[in-house]
């Protein structure tokens, strides 16, 4: 079985993001970008299910600038066979992406696309219910397990209340929790090699797929900023501030 | 102009974040119906039908729809989407699993964890991590959206809309199964709709200390209990108790912060919360940058003696 793996390069976590000044968007030029920290952790699992002899190939795909190779080859030094980029400049929305990615899933005939939940940057959390939908298949969102069986899946979800264990058929759409593994560090021999791994550069048009923004990003703020209150010397002070002042309690 | 609100339920109650979700859906304008999917749910469908402002609740039932699984719950919505113009559900899990799909059967893009409505087409949402607030206008026929819940007032009662039946398509059923819930067995109050949490952070050291110490003074307050995703990680909390932006959004009257640092990943899952009260040995530590009150100083003999104290 081929395994999927769609990795999206976004600023890295770890950098502070800045509004631009005329509010046209966050500031981009000169930011650390890196994989996305929930795709790292869906390669991660690709590659466990390929080690432990349930999939035959691992085949990573970005949809993204050119500069995307990167993360590609990132996952190609983590452990995955092959790698796809579909070139697109300027912002692509989760909808465009899945019909891409519907494309390659087809072509390839994956049994099985693993994915983050989300992308650090937008927070949409739609691509992966989005692609299992347009290709008719079922999904298996926010997993924290994953269990591969004979024609089907079981999956153990985290939700609001805890955790939900579910059977899906195969193939099937996984997106990566937090807790689904601790994703490796490629080791320098893997990022040598990944260097000599085919990596295969696509466009929309080869999947029949115009790139289209259906929503119109009017502006970006910077959050409301709440102000740092008073410090208290002490429990008793605490309870009659938060009692008296607050009327919390 | 007419908006469907896909229901949070569990069959034998409505959640409170469908009536925080139908605040949302009136400041869009419109007749509101709320569907719920689920079996055995007529109590839920009863409880929907009192919020003020519904104009009439659709009760779908089948055994696929019980967990409201994606596959069937996305198959039943676009099955009733033809009347709309807005789909809305509650940014929960099960939200948030069931309405992308709906968006893409539909050709839509969705417009994820609406925190303001600012007019009928145009939205805000939070983005990287709460860092940034984007404005959004959506240009699609229907529009689909997904509502951070916290950001919204509950709908008060007072309403008697009429309960009507549809048949759930079997679409979607066969591709997954439910298998078992394992939820926290708890007491207390769901973190979501908490007046307060205490929340504890890596400082606590321990799975024990966790519960000694962050425990009776939430009993005391009748309080939910949540943990910062370091907590979580180090094993000292389990993961549904996680606030945070890959966590739960809560905005509670009144948020406990014990020994959690104040990381950007925590605060945009707790800003919005009424009164911060932040305890940390640290006195330089972001979360003091948010809180209302502050005490410096160790929490293992502060947290105790606020609970003596109350």
């Amino acid at each position: 079985m081929k395994v999927l793996v769609p990795v999206k390069r976004v600023v890295d976590y770890n950098v502070k993001i800045r509004v631009k000044a005329d509010n046209s968007g966050v500031e981009l030029a000169n930011v650390k970008m890196s994989m996305n920290p929930f795709d790292e952790i869906a390669v991660e699992e690709a590659v466990r299910l390929k080690e432990a002899g349930k999939a035959d190939e691992v085949i990573a795909v970005s949809v993204g600038p050119a500069q995307a190779q990167d993360v590609l080859r990132t996952a190609l030094a983590m452990g995955a066979d092959r790698a796809i980029l579909i070139t697109v400049d300027g912002t692509t929305e989760p909808l465009t992406v899945a019909k891409l990615l519907k494309g390659v899933a087809t072509e390839e005939e994956a049994g099985l696309v693993i994915l983050g939940k989300q992308a650090i940057d937008d927070d949409a959390n739609q691509t992966g219910q989005m692609l299992s939908a347009l290709l008719g298949w079922s999904q298996g969102t926010f997993a924290s397990e994953v269990e591969l069986g004979d024609g089907s899946a079981k999956v153990t979800r985290e939700v609001d209340g805890g955790l939900q264990a579910i059977e899906i058929k195969l193939p099937a759409v996984v997106t990566a929790d937090l807790r689904l593994n601790e994703p490796r560090y490629a080791s320098l021999p893997n990022i040598m090699k990944a260097k000599k791994k085919p990596l295969d550069q696509k466009t929309p048009a080869d999947y029949g797929v115009t790139v289209e923004n259906r929503l119109n990003v009017l502006r970006v703020e910077e959050p409301a900023q709440r102000e740092a209150g008073i410090k208290v010397a002490s429990p008793a002070e605490l309870i009659e501030k938060l009692k008296n002042e607050a009327g919390v309690i | 102009m007419a908006i469907l609100l896909f229901a949070e339920h569990d069959n034998a109650t409505l959640s409170d974040q469908t009536a925080k979700a139908l605040t949302a859906a009136s400041q869009i304008g419109g007749d509101v119906d709320i569907l719920i999917a689920g079996k055995d749910a007529s109590a839920a469908a009863d409880a929907a039908a009192k919020l003020a402002g519904v104009r009439k609740v659709i009760l779908a039932e089948s055994d696929a729809l019980t967990e409201r699984l994606a596959e069937a719950s996305a198959a039943l919505i676009v099955s009733l989407a033809g009347d709309y113009d807005t789909i809305l559900a509650p940014a929960t899990t099960t939200g948030k699993n069931v309405l992308p799909r709906v968006a893409a059967l539909l050709d839509v893009m969705q417009v994820s964890e609406v925190i303001e409505v600012v007019s009928a087409d145009t939205f805000k949402r939070p983005i990287y991590a709460g860092n940034a607030i984007e404005v959004v206008q959506a240009t699609d026929a229907t529009k689909v959206l997904t509502v951070r819940t916290a950001g919204f007032a509950a709908a008060g009662e007072g309403g008697s809309a009429t309960v009507s039946s549809v048949d759930a398509p079997s679409e979607g059923s066969d591709l997954s199964s439910f298998v078992q819930n394992i939820l926290s067995e708890s007491e207390r109050p769901e973190l979501t709709s908490a007046k307060i949490i205490v929340s504890g952070g890596r400082a606590l050291g321990s799975n024990e200390k966790f519960n000694e110490v962050i425990t009776p003074l939430a009993d005391k307050l009748g309080a939910a209990v949540g943990a910062s995703r370091a907590a979580v990680d180090a094993g000292y909390a389990a993961n549904d108790l996680q606030v945070g932006q890959t966590g739960k959004v809560v905005a509670p009257d009144l948020y406990i912060a014990c020994g959690i640092s104040g990381a950007i990943q925590h605060l945009a899952g707790m800003k919005d919360s009424k009164i911060i009260v932040a305890i940390n040995t640290d006195g330089d530590a972001p979360i003091f940058q948010v809180a209302d009150y502050g005490i410096v100083g160790d929490l293992f003999e502060i947290v105790p003696e606020l609970e003596r104290q109350l």
